[in-house]
């Protein structure tokens, strides 16, 4: 599951309301190389929680991304290719993501979170 | 196979470039259901309308390449990784039972595609309001099992594209999602691109036939546009 992905789930438990970002529990991370393509990077960048994307680099083993942006980075290709590589080359493989409010964990195998509800949740 | 429907928005498909014809061949060797689950209305999309879904959300209106792109009930994940083979940036495919997932991720891991998977139920799901997800592509239950999930999957489709739907449905049901989709579901267009025939195999002892021909029509819907919503 790659930070992109990461960045767009939030707990679905019932009566959550603080559910997002989903903490990450690590047991194993692996990089895949993908190609550059700064166009989409630049269109994505807009769309981002910033700070679920840095937090969970750093979980990740990833601290480069700076904590805090301004538009003319994405001049940047040196700031581009670390959003690169944060957002779409690094993949939690086997751990767990953690709703924040409830503490429920939904394990991630294969890098394929199981985010199915017990029927308490629903 | 594809028959020309008598459709006045009937569009050419048929253009059988040697790409298509690959992309079917790539998506014919894939793994399907092995025991496809009734309640779950579990059936393989299929190579042929999965490679032309996909190539003309592609080439006729730039829905796929470089953009982010969803299969809801991804199953077997046919359509989302001809999403990834026409070079999408990222796909993603949702998928309620864990033994599909399973094919589905084997799937991937055949065709080298980097898809993420989620194992989620689609209607108890939350997607967040950003709207990375470009394009959604996906043949959703009919709704002869459970009624309305055609309709709900729709509805949960069009709250999350921010450019485009793709979608099949019933031909029976044609006007039902032309009314349902843009005066409650907030779609700002919904057009048929073709009618194409779905042939079932006999994949469940109630069938009484091998083989069962249905009408299937091959919808794009565009969402409203984000700040109309």
């Amino acid at each position: 599951m790659r930070l992109i992905t990461h960045n767009m789930l939030s707990s679905n438990i019932k009566g959550v309301t603080n559910g997002f970002p989903l903490r990450i529990q690590v047991e194993k991370v692996v990089e895949k190389e993908v190609d550059f393509n700064p166009d989409f990077l630049r269109n994505m960048f807009a769309k981002i929680e910033w700070k679920a994307l840095t937090e969970a680099s750093k979980t990740l083993g990833y601290a480069d991304l700076p904590e805090e942006t301004e538009p003319l980075m994405l001049e940047s290709e040196e700031f581009l290719r670390k959003l690169h590589h944060a957002l779409l080359e690094l993949h939690l493989e086997e751990g767990a993501l953690v709703c924040p409010e409830t503490g429920r964990k939904f394990p991630v195998n294969k890098g394929i979170p199981n985010m199915l509800l017990h029927e308490d949740e629903v | 196979m594809v028959k020309r429907g008598n459709n006045p928005l009937f569009l050419q498909l048929a253009v059988l470039k040697d790409e298509v014809k690959q992309l079917e061949s790539l998506l014919g060797s894939l793994r399907q259901f092995e025991s496809p689950k009734i309640e779950l209305e579990q059936y393989p999309t299929g190579s042929h309308i999965a490679s032309r879904l996909l190539y003309t959300a592609d080439t006729s209106f730039g829905d796929v390449r470089d953009k982010v792109v969803a299969d809801f009930g991804c199953g077997c994940g046919t359509l989302g990784l001809a999403a990834g083979l026409l070079r999408a940036q990222h796909v993603i495919g949702y998928e309620v039972d864990a033994e599909t997932v399973e094919i589905a991720f084997s799937n991937a891991d055949e065709l080298e595609i980097d898809m993420d998977f989620i194992l989620c139920n689609i209607k108890n799901f939350r997607f967040p309001d950003n709207h990375v997800i470009d394009t959604v592509v996906m043949n959703p239950p009919f709704g002869t099992r459970n009624k309305g999930a055609d309709v709900d999957f729709l509805r949960v489709a069009l709250k999350v594209a921010s450019k485009a739907v793709y979608s099949l449905h019933k031909t029976t049901t044609r006007d039902h999602i032309q009314r349902t989709s843009i005066r409650e579901l907030g779609a700002s267009s919904a057009e048929v691109l073709c009618e194409l025939r779905f042939d079932l195999p006999q994949l469940y002892k109630f069938h009484k036939k091998k083989k069962v021909d249905v009408a299937v029509d091959l919808w794009r819907f565009v969402p409203k546009s984000t700040c109309e919503r």
